[in-house]
């Protein structure tokens, strides 16, 4: 057990999935050409004024209904002031003093073990334009393009509270938290294009203690194993540091994804935001009736599925957890069990062969050509006896790449199962002529003998003769002997 | 008849009988300029041409027997720190020196739809920041009753135009004051409405919690006729006001019996003039002459107002400001770095005034001093609410001094911040506490234009223009001209 503990708190900023920006009706489309959705709000110009999107307060109220906080009735915008030349205004519209949601909690498990992680606040910001440098840095750069699609655009911020322990958990929190916004549509939840992301705050201390150590931030991870790997480093460089008589610096430390380690970006000392009410926007006043109507109009959240999955349909909790992880997958077993109604068997092909394909290719479930009716219809096949359960696995795969009708597949292929006792009965007799040893074995009492001539009943066929079959009749046969 | 000095009323009666054209209009307007402007120095931007041709436009609809606003075909200044389309507008800085907007103010847009020409851009103190139009990037304007004096400020230029002959009216913006000092020292009316009547789309922010745009005119009529066009929500301003507008000159009524009007008395004793007391007091006996009840009233957090509104403004500027940084509009110093483009644009940007009131906001708002300044300068306003509120259950209007002393001297408060500030002292807890408020003339003192400030009640313009309109119908002291032909 270590001599330590980390803290660790993570601030999460996710897109809202808004068709408009937070101020202004330019588009949100993402990759655009540069500069091409812009407009006086949002570049800043002197004199223009926003109008806050009602959307993305509803979107904002749904997440943090979702992460079960309080949400506030009366909130408002802030100026957080500081300059940098893809901030338009010279100051970014946040809330700082009043968040329109805050006390929440999501709980997470990890290595079986239920923990709940509390939810300090989630508010409402604009997010700034994007810096494109030809060198290394604004300073030392021949150029420096701005472009301010992204200019404006809604995000909400979500900060945990100092609970996580291990880059484990963060990376469990990030998946719940994942899992809870795509469900209520809050947002695409797309890390690769911006649309989460993720810095973590981690210090370490004496274990079992109370008081906080020096902490550090860490940014540019740009996926939830990257989080962890990076919380997991961090935590071992503090320690080792303190180990050998060092101080923790407070400071901003970046992620080397190839390196694998995190290295010193900036002394963190935090800068002056001047905050102050934001009078160019109105605030935001809610009505507990429409908050309520928010929160009866939620979707069936994570954890509700997936004690459905367990209660309905007896799976195991580890796997209704895994389906139910991702809304994609959650509805990819649905939309299967609809035709195919044996929850048990779909799940084991969704944690067998799907998963694994999907791993193994690193692809999301969108990009796999495999259709829930394709998987309803394999399943009948194996069901019927028309082919085997191995050649299953073999449709399965051509389905995932190619997307082809699993019966058309199979009759392209010619992998029909040989079930027919009259079709088996002559290649058995064969088999049973030529292995006089095994069958020797088998009627003096070794009944495992059987194993090896069933397999060369298969050998025989290619394959194609049905196992089950097969065994039945060679016991049978040797039976009659 | 010099078309220059009349009313918009009469001028839009003239036109409405054919009697003169807005082409003719304006020509007199633009003859008066080139033999005045000059002196004056009121404008940054003329628009001669685009006047003339939208004043060929109107008189053609006239012609076709179109109904036309009464604002129609009248020449109308507006302030430079107000947007208009594919015009410049400087805020009178070099930061912003040739800055041409997307897109009207709403403001002018409503205006342009009632058929007004913009006839300019007027001289203001740059971002409007100043009480005098001496901080202006480019040029003083002068008062056009004494060259030698200052139009009062910000929006200057914007008054001198009106009082001077140059605009039939004007539109100017008020955060401390701006619109009614400089109209009482140039002895024309100017109105700051309640804060949010008018929408702020295209006003350029210097301290957003008090700006306001507002009219300047030559008579309670106009004021009315110009509020009809440019109060009320617009859906592109969010926290603009929701409530009705009721016709202002329908409404006008020369009857002040029974209204209860409070005189403040911090206000008389902040040390005004004798001769601008003198005049007041004239005016009280005026008001109770024709039947109104002038009592004393205190608004006993007055002295606090001028500190607490000096911290919220200059905070907000330091905000509002910001973005003026050389990197997407406006001027650009081109240095060897990118820091040093950045730090020499701003340097040279901006005018001392400007620079004083941004490192004040930015010193009040870091975190060292915040609670110490910030946080009780809000209380301060909060304070200032609530004596307003409290004496609201006593009288329906306030009488003040617009400002404790005629016009002074150009270059006689320049190097003064603090003095130079002061000289709003009557004005700014209107704008703290967001009432609407109108200065109006009262007769000359050595002279120069005395003026009176009226303040009500939230969205209650009505009893202002009421009491504004009495005085106008049964004196002649509201109705002021300058002799500008003098030499
Ligand atoms: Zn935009």
């Amino acid at each position: 057990m270590s001599r330590y503990e980390a803290v660790i708190g993570l601030e999460v900023h996710v897109e809202l999935k808004t068709a408009t920006k937070l101020f202004c009706g330019c588009s949100t489309e993402f990759g655009k050409e540069p500069n091409t959705q812009v407009c006086p709000v949002c570049l800043g110009l002197p004199g223009s004024t926003g109008v806050l999107n009602k959307r993305a307060v509803e979107l904002a109220v749904k997440a943090g209904l979702a992460l079960n906080c309080e949400i506030g009735t009366h909130t408002w915008f802030d100026r957080k002031n500081y300059f940098y030349p893809d901030l338009p205004k010279g100051f970014q519209i946040s809330q700082i003093f009043r968040p329109i949601a805050h006390n929440g909690y999501l709980d997470i498990e990890v290595n079986g073990q239920e923990k709940r992680i509390h939810i300090t606040r989630a508010h409402i910001e604009e997010d700034p334009g994007k810096l494109i440098h030809t060198g290394e840095s604004i300073t030392t750069s021949f150029a420096s393009y701005v472009d301010y699609n992204r200019s404006g655009i809604p995000l909400i911020e979500i900060v945990s509270e100092p609970e996580i322990r291990s880059g484990e958990e963060a990376k469990a929190y990030l998946e719940k938290l994942k899992s809870i916004l795509e469900y209520t549509g809050v947002s695409d939840v797309k890390m690769e294009q911006g649309s989460l992301r993720c810095d973590a705050n981690i210090s370490v201390r004496p274990a079992g203690t109370t008081t906080f150590g020096t902490k550090t931030e860490i940014k540019n991870m740009n996926s939830f194993r990257a989080v962890q790997r990076a919380i997991e480093y961090e935590i071992d460089r503090q320690i080792e540091l303190l180990e050998d008589g060092g101080t923790i610096i407070a400071e901003t430390r970046g992620w080397d994804e190839n390196k694998g380690i995190t290295v010193s970006m900036r002394s963190k000392e935090d800068p002056d935001y001047r905050s102050f009410l934001e009078h160019e926007i109105s605030d935001i006043k809610l009505t507990p009736e429409w908050i309520e109507e928010v929160r009866a109009a939620l979707p069936e959240l994570p954890d509700a599925r997936k004690e459905r999955l367990v209660k309905e349909h007896g799976l195991p909790a580890y796997d209704a957890g895994i389906i139910t992880g991702s809304l994609a997958l959650a509805e990819f077993f649905d939309a299967v069990y609809e035709k195919y109604p044996d929850a048990k068997t779909i799940s084991n092909w969704i944690m067998g062969e799907l998963l694994r394909l999907l791993n193994a290719r690193n692809l999301e479930l969108s990009q796999a050509k495999i259709t829930p009716e394709g998987l309803a219809k394999l399943l009948e096949l194996i069901k019927k006896g028309t082919i085997s359960n191995k050649m299953g696995k073999e449709v399965f795969e051509l389905m995932f790449e190619e997307g082809n009708d699993p019966e058309q597949i199979v009759k392209e292929r010619g992998m029909v199962q040989i079930s027919d006792e009259e079709q088996l009965a002559q290649i058995l007799t064969e088999v049973i002529a030529q292995n006089p040893k095994s069958v020797a074995d088998f009627q003096s009492g070794k009944k495992q003998a059987i194993g090896f001539l069933v397999g060369q009943v298969m050998k025989a066929t290619k394959g194609q003769a049905n196992p089950g079959v097969v065994n039945t009749m060679l016991r049978n046969m040797l039976a009659e002997k | 008849m010099q078309l220059y000095t009349l009313t918009v009323h009469q001028l839009s009666e003239l036109m409405a009988q054919k009697k003169i054209s807005s082409v003719e209009l304006i020509n007199a307007y633009l003859e008066r300029s080139s033999k005045i402007e000059h002196k004056i120095q009121a404008f940054i931007t003329h628009t001669k041409e685009e006047a003339l041709a939208q004043a060929r436009i109107v008189d053609a609809k006239r012609m076709q027997g179109e109904e036309l606003s009464p604002l129609a075909g009248i020449p109308v200044a507006i302030n430079d720190n107000i947007c208009t389309a594919g015009l410049k507008t400087t805020c009178a800085s070099n930061i912003l020196n040739s800055y041409i907007p997307p897109a009207d103010a709403t403001v002018v847009t409503r205006l342009k739809n009632a058929g007004s020409i913009l006839i300019g851009k007027t001289n203001m103190d740059e971002f409007g920041m100043g009480s005098s139009t001496e901080y202006s990037a480019f040029t003083p304007t002068k008062n056009p009753y004494a060259l030698e004096a200052v139009p009062g400020g910000s929006s200057g230029g914007s008054a001198a135009a009106v009082a001077a002959g140059e605009a039939a009216f004007a539109l100017g913006s008020d955060t401390a004051g701006d619109i009614r000092q400089p109209a009482a020292f140039c002895g024309v009316l100017g109105l700051k409405p309640t804060y949010g009547y008018v929408p702020r789309t295209g006003l350029i922010s210097y301290a957003s919690s008090l700006d306001q745009i507002g009219p300047l005119a030559r008579d309670i009529t106009d004021l009315a006729l110009i509020l009809n066009a440019i109060l009320g929500h617009d859906p592109k301003d969010s926290t603009s006001a929701t409530v009705d507008v009721p016709d202002f000159k329908a409404g006008l009524v020369n009857d002040v019996k029974g209204l209860r009007i409070g005189l403040p008395k911090e206000y008389m004793e902040a040390g005004v003039e004798g001769k601008v007391a003198a005049k007041i007091q004239e005016a009280v006996k005026q008001l109770e002459d024709m039947g109104a009840i002038c009592v004393e009233v205190s608004l006993p957090h007055t002295e606090y107002a001028v500190a607490a509104h000096y911290i919220i403004s200059c905070a907000e500027a330091s905000s509002n400001l910001a973005r003026y940084d050389g990197v997407r509009y406006g001027l650009r110093v081109e240095a060897e770095d990118v820091l040093s483009m950045f730090m020499q644009t701003r340097s040279q940007g901006f005018g001392d005034e400007v620079k004083r009131r941004v490192l004040l906001g930015t010193h009040v708002l870091s975190s060292a001093s915040y609670d110490e300044y910030y946080t009780q300068a809000l209380k301060v306003r909060t304070l200032n609410k609530q004596d307003f509120d409290q004496v609201w259950t006593q009288v329906d209007c306030l009488l003040t001094p617009a400002s404790l002393t005629t016009a002074f001297k150009i270059g006689e408060k320049a190097q003064d911040a603090l003095a130079m500030y002061l000289s709003n002292f009557c004005t700014i807890p209107v704008n703290l506490a967001g009432l609407p408020a109108l200065t109006l003339p009262f007769g000359l003192a050595d002279g120069m234009p005395v003026g009176l400030q009226l303040i009500a009640r939230h969205f209650d313009e009505q009893t202002l223009l009421r009491v504004g309109y009495s005085l106008e119908q049964n004196t002649d002291q509201t109705s002021l001209k300058p002799d500008l032909d003098r030499e």
